[in-house]
């Protein structure tokens, strides 16, 4: 394992727009074998059934062949190295990768008993079942209601303004916010605290009452309070939910999650109950990446 | 020790020469806005000082005895009549009784020469809508003719030329003492559209003409170019059309105005029978021109719409056209105004098109509408400034004074409407 740790850690350090490098070039001792994963990948009844899924930068393979099951109402954390492909894979799951015009995904991807990739699958009603929280918190720079009520508007899920109130109002209580901006919901949301726009930014998302909610790094740009709130919250939000969430702490993922899922350089190599993959890790890279021997 | 010291040294030494070098490049920028400010100070104190005279007029009151023997006049109704009356004779008579010395015919054809060339039309105008006034004395205003304005505004500067006798002269003073000849305020320049004479020429036709051009401009290039902007930077997939499309636009933009009035010519008014000279037409071509600027600013403007706010949007489940139209449009309004305005400035001083589209003839009315022969102020200016009387010269410098304004006014509207657009959000 000495012999490669070099190489992993330069690759570790590389931007997340880099990517992967081929597999060539890796060590022969590599550990890694294409397609499996040790642990529990599988459920039953699972919300997402993922199987062979690859994505495609231009020519840069950076999913390479994985398989995983997400089940219902379940946490599950995605790990791993910067650059290892986590971000890349979950936003698969509501196609927000459509937009990078050079980047295609293989494999089969359903959602219940939806294709999510069928040409025929309508991605903004994916994308009313499957929110999103993003690394940044990004509202829009309109007022704190509107903010929320903007999902609502354009789903038609309120045709009354007193429905809508009642969406916003409940929404805001779930994210924990309403106690907060309930005299002030006119103001812009721009000038909110980082740790409140992100919580607007939940609410914003819970508002169109999706079936899962995809948070990439949510807690990357806020401070330890405000970290410590938004978990509460994903705690709480995990008994009507299905949530996943890509993070760099390691704590934060033994902290909410059920599952923790290890991604390495494109691969999937190990899904294990959380406890287990904290104290007593399959494989080897897991143990080495939780040591904080990289990443 | 000792080397840590002389470290010190040289670090201090060299920080000497770096704060010079500081304070040296500050000065070039101060000297390179002194140089522009005090170009901008020249020019307008050039244009100010030669061209407040314009806004001044130069009037002739007389008691006018309207009498219908010596107009040789019956019947101020019948055209006939009046194409054959003789409306000199009233006015003549009227100087006469102010200047008693002046009795033979040459002297009397002299004095008749301080009051503007269309002093008898007025007469002739006032006696048709008024024919009751036929054998009545009247305390009529007559604009001065351009020499003795010249004389009267101008008298101690060299550059100006005065042609009046020495006679001339005399009476003129004398009549100036008596209160007869006086300066007022230039109604008359704000009021009118151009003549053949300076005194009776006015700035309105011009301006008017301009107004309907820009609408005209702003109403095709503005959507046209946004529309261009948004298809271009949010539906169109990246291939080779796109790319030559967009080169082509940003060589557009690089393209001579002129060419721009030689296309208006060929195709708006041979092949499409448009009217020559008309602000639709000169509206079209300067729409040509300014949008590529509209399209390239309109796209930088979107652009720099950050994506995270995009991503929310769509993560939310917001269809494409929402995005554009919820989000993108309005956080990008404000530089595509600003670009807008930049082209209107553009189009607002833009003359080489417009002479080729015939805006540049002799227009005395003022256009009445889009389709009504036009100039615009700029072309006025071009006009005013290569004409032979001395009186257009100072007109040429007001009308630059009014174009300015109109500029500047365009500017702070769209200043304001952009902060407007702003806070909302």
């Amino acid at each position: 394992m000495n012999t490669m740790n070099p190489t992993v850690t330069s690759e570790a350090d590389m931007p997340e727009e880099t990517l992967i490098p081929l597999q060539e070039e890796r060590p022969a001792e590599t550990v890694i074998e294409e397609g499996k994963t040790v642990g529990i990948p599988f459920a039953d009844d699972p919300k997402f059934r993922l199987r062979n899924v690859e994505v495609f930068y231009g020519e840069e393979r950076a999913i390479k062949n994985i398989s995983l099951d997400i089940g219902r109402n379940e946490v599950i954390a995605f790990i791993g190295p910067s650059g290892c492909g986590k971000s890349t894979f979950l936003r698969c799951l509501n196609r927000m990768n459509d937009s990078i015009d050079i980047c295609r995904v293989k494999g089969q991807l359903m959602l219940d008993q939806d294709d999510i990739y069928h040409t025929k699958r309508d991605v903004v009603e994916l994308r009313a079942r499957v929110g999103m929280v993003f690394q940044k918190p990004n509202p829009f720079p309109k007022s704190i209601y509107d903010n929320v009520a903007y999902g609502p508007r354009i789903h038609g899920l309120a045709n009354r303004k007193s429905d809508l109130d009642e969406i916003v109002e409940s929404s805001l209580r779930k994210a924990g916010l309403w106690d907060e901006v309930k005299d002030r919901l006119d103001a812009t949301a721009t000038g909110m605290s980082g740790g409140q726009q992100q919580r607007l930014c939940i609410a914003r998302a819970i508002a169109v009452s999706p079936e899962v909610i995809l948070m990439d790094e949510p807690c990357s740009a806020l401070d330890p309070i405000a970290t410590a709130k938004v978990e509460e919250l994903i705690a709480e939000m995990s008994e009507s939910y299905t949530i996943v969430i890509v993070t760099h702490s390691m704590q934060q993922a033994a902290r909410v999650s059920n599952r923790t899922a290890y991604f390495h350089l494109g691969h999937l190599v190990e899904v294990n109950e959380t406890d287990k993959v904290f104290t007593s890790p399959e494989h080897e890279l897991t143990e080495s990446y939780i040591t904080g021997r990289f990443g | 020790m000792t080397d840590q010291r002389s470290q010190a040294d040289i670090v201090r030494r060299s920080l000497k020469k770096r704060y010079r070098k500081e304070r040296r490049f500050r000065a070039y920028g101060v000297l390179a806005i002194s140089i522009a400010l005090g170009a901008l100070v020249i020019l307008f104190a050039d244009i100010i000082g030669k061209g407040w005279t314009g806004f001044i007029k130069t009037t002739v009151t007389l008691e006018v005895v309207l009498d219908s023997q010596s107009m040789y006049l019956d019947d101020p109704t019948d055209a006939d009549q009046r194409a054959m009356a003789d409306f000199a004779a009233p006015i003549i008579a009227a100087l006469q009784k102010q200047v008693p010395e002046a009795a033979r015919s040459q002297d009397l054809r002299q004095l008749y020469r301080l009051v503007g060339t269309y002093g008898s039309n007025d007469i002739s105008d006032l006696l048709r809508a008024n024919p009751e006034m036929l054998n009545t004395t009247q305390t009529l205003t007559f604009l001065a003719s351009d020499a003795v304005s010249v004389y009267v505004k101008h008298r101690d500067n060299p550059s100006y030329s005065v042609r009046l006798s020495e006679q001339q002269q005399q009476w003129v003073d004398q009549l100036m003492e008596k209160g007869v000849i006086k300066t007022a305020f230039n109604d008359v320049f704000f009021t009118s559209g151009d003549s053949r004479e300076p005194s009776n020429a006015g700035i309105l036709g011009a301006l008017v003409g301009s107004l309907l051009t820009l609408v005209v401009t702003l109403a095709i290039a503005f959507p046209v170019g946004v529309a261009a902007a948004i298809y271009l930077e949010e539906f169109a997939p990246q291939n080779k059309i796109t790319d030559f499309i967009e080169v082509n636009i940003n060589n557009l933009a690089a393209v001579p105005s002129i060419i721009f009035g030689l296309l208006g010519l060929a195709v708006i008014i041979n092949t499409f029978g448009m009217p020559r000279s008309v602000p639709v037409v000169g509206g079209l071509v300067l729409a040509l021109m300014t949008l590529p600027t509209i399209i390239i600013s309109s796209r930088a403007a979107i652009k720099s719409v950050p994506p995270s706010i995009r991503e929310a949007a769509e993560g939310i489940g917001a269809s494409k056209m929402q995005v554009v139209l919820h989000h993108v449009l309005p956080l990008a309004m404000p530089g595509m105004l600003t670009g807008s305005i930049i082209g209107m400035a553009q189009a607002l001083g833009e003359t080489a098109p417009l002479l080729l589209i015939g805006m540049v003839a002799f227009i005395v009315d003022v256009p009445d509408g889009f389709f009504s022969a036009a100039t615009v102020l700029p072309v006025q200016i071009y006009l005013w400034a290569s004409s032979a009387e001395q009186g257009f010269i100072e007109l040429a410098s007001a009308g630059i004074m009014i174009l300015l304004t109109f500029l500047i006014s365009m500017n702070a509207l769209a200043i304001w409407l952009r902060k407007r657009l702003e806070r909302r959000w």
